[in-house]
């Protein structure tokens, strides 16, 4: 439906993000993640033609050439709502009235949008008096109304308190799934990638970096930085020993590790990324199927969220999170000696020389 | 004092009556005032609107004028528009030396600086994004610059009064421009001034309290507009 190559996104006269590739197919939702600053604003405000670009961009398979008849087709929800001093009604109704629709029908359109959002009792509210969360129910109304081929949104949720951006998150899966809106969505935000996206493209320092579902990028991040970004804490130096069909053998400080991933090609030195979620602690060394297990010290313990997390040293510093319930079972101390395991099946491999 | 006192006595006799000198003088700088402020409105708020919206080279330069245009002294551009209009002016063949169509172009000179001006402050004033989300929405760039020229419209408002309320106080362009005829351009501001140099102060404090009055009212339409805004929760 939609394809970027070599795509260059300016800021005023400064280049500030690039995607070599982009295909995005009818239905598809696509969440572009990264830390902020990063880009990934600038690349969607490309895609959406409301910047300057380079490079190509198709739409159904021909060039955009004409940005306003292209812009008609799309919608695009910013992280503020940036209503207009008009009651809600006027306000959702404002992209059909921008086409020459006529006044019963838009406003027919717009209330639908609005109930379908849960802010259907607001329609004659002055649009300006509204809350954050319900000015931002009234933004994505606005642009479903058009019932736009695409839908941008730019980090939409992220100006939210927490229980409105879950709500509004889960309200706004269910639209979209509904309609099968094409959808493309900035966010920093993992798990809001994670309950939006069906693929997630990484972009760190104006670089579309990697581009996959979420499975592969959570699970096999494609460099360093976008292993640390989303969430695999262990990137761990180490050299190939050996490799067998079955297995690679490792050497990671003075200890082996063994995965069942074929080391990088041409690459001895890989990166082995574990995620914290994936290393299992036990008091004691029990007989697992885990084909790694070391002995660790506890060196910190650190509360996040509904987990602790363990910072370890096992002769190379490693990351595990547990459950609460789990630390609190198995008295978990700084300082105290564990068995900390990971399966053979878990780990990544990283090239430590980018190609 | 006495003569204050005398003058406000008169006055208030003068407007009960309905002094056809003081209504004369009403209507005129209504007229001649509303018309140069019109004009500037449709001229200068597009032109404002352009150079708060866009960038473009000069676009500082033209601002700078603009700016300086506020500060114009009305006896200065009386002047230019005199020689303008005089017989043997570039725009002799008009014969509008002395006539209420002569004031008006003094007037509009007067006015448009400021309403260019402060349209585009106004314009500038709006959060960039709200542009580009109109653009998103299908809005074609005039569709977008109008919609913010709505969006910003109190501040846009008070840039057209504070236009009218340039030229409406005015004297020395309209009185060098329009001759101070009876009954035709002599204007509020003009007809004060030479009641005054009468001894005629019923007369002038008459013209003045109009004056005044129309002032008043509209600063107090835009203070009216402003604050049921904010009533309203913005």
């Amino acid at each position: 439906m939609l394809e970027a190559r070599d795509l260059v996104a300016y800021r005023g006269d400064r280049p500030v993000a690039h995607a070599a590739r982009i295909d995005l197919a009818q239905g598809e939702h696509l969440a572009l993640l990264g830390p902020n600053g990063a880009g990934k604003s600038s690349l969607v405000l490309g895609l959406a033609t409301l910047v300057r670009t380079d490079g190509e961009l198709r739409y159904r398979g021909a060039p955009v050439r004409d940005a306003d008849a292209y812009r008609r087709r799309i919608a695009v929800v910013f992280q503020r709502p940036l209503l207009l001093d008009r009651s809600v009604r006027e306000n959702a109704a404002l992209g059909l009235a921008l086409r020459g629709v006529a006044k019963g029908a838009r406003d027919a359109r717009a209330e639908n949008e609005l109930a379908r959002l849960g802010v259907g009792q607001l329609a004659d509210r002055p649009a300006l008096g509204l809350s954050g969360g319900e000015a931002q129910r009234v933004s994505i109304a606005r642009a479903l109304a058009i019932d736009p081929e695409i839908l941008f949104l730019d980090e939409p949720f992220s100006a939210l308190d927490a229980p409105t951006r879950e709500t509004l998150i889960a309200d706004l899966a269910h639209v979209l799934r509904e309609r099968g809106v094409t959808t493309v969505m900035v966010t920093h935000d993992r798990d809001e990638a994670l309950s939006l996206a069906d693929r997630i493209g990484v972009v760190m320092n104006g670089e579309l970096r990697q581009l996959d579902t979420a499975e592969a990028v959570f699970g096999m991040p494609s460099d360093p930085e976008i292993a640390a970004f989303v969430g695999v804490e262990n990137v761990l130096p180490a050299r190939v020993e050996r490799a067998t069909e079955e297995l690679t053998y490792l050497r990671i400080a003075d200890q082996h590790a063994e995965v069942t991933e074929p080391p990088p090609s041409g690459d001895d030195f890989p990166l082995l990324c574990v995620r914290p979620d994936d290393v299992v602690i036990a008091r004691g060394v029990t007989t697992t199927s885990a084909r790694n297990s070391f002995t660790a010290r506890i060196v910190r313990i650190e509360p996040i969220g509904r987990r602790m997390r363990l910072v370890l040293d096992c002769g190379f510093p490693l990351i595990a999170h547990v459950t609460r319930q789990s630390a609190r079972d198995l008295a978990l101390e700084a300082g105290d000696q564990v068995v900390a395991s990971f399966k053979a099946t878990v780990p990544h491999l990283l090239p430590r020389i980018r190609h | 004092m006495d003569l204050i006192l005398q003058g406000i006595a008169g006055a208030v006799a003068k407007i009960a009556s309905g002094d056809p000198d003081v209504i004369d003088a009403t209507v005129a700088s209504l007229v001649v005032s509303g018309a140069a402020t019109v004009i500037a409105v449709v001229t200068g708020v597009p032109l404002g609107a352009l150079i708060g919206l866009t960038r473009f080279r000069g676009r500082r330069l033209l601002l700078s004028l603009v700016n300086t245009g506020m500060g114009l002294p009305p006896v200065v551009v009386g002047l230019f528009v005199v020689v303008f209009l005089w017989r043997s002016g570039a725009l002799g063949d008009l014969d509008w030396y002395c006539t209420r169509q002569g004031m008006v172009i003094a007037q509009y000179l007067l006015a448009v600086p400021a309403v260019i001006g402060l349209t585009a402050i106004a314009l500038q004033s709006v959060d960039p994004l709200l542009r580009t989300q109109l653009l998103s929405l299908g809005a074609t760039r005039w569709q977008a610059a109008w919609l913010l020229v709505r969006e910003s419209r109190l501040l846009v408002l008070g840039a057209v009064i504070a236009g009218f309320g340039a030229v409406i106080s005015e004297v020395g362009a309209s009185q060098m421009v329009g001759c101070n005829v009876k009954g035709d351009t002599r204007i509020l501001t003009t007809a004060i001034t030479l009641e005054t140099s009468k001894g005629e102060f019923g007369s002038a404090f008459a013209l003045a309290f109009i004056l005044l009055a129309i002032i008043f009212g509209l600063t107090a339409i835009t203070t009216y507009a402003q604050q049921g805004r904010h009533a309203r929760g913005t």
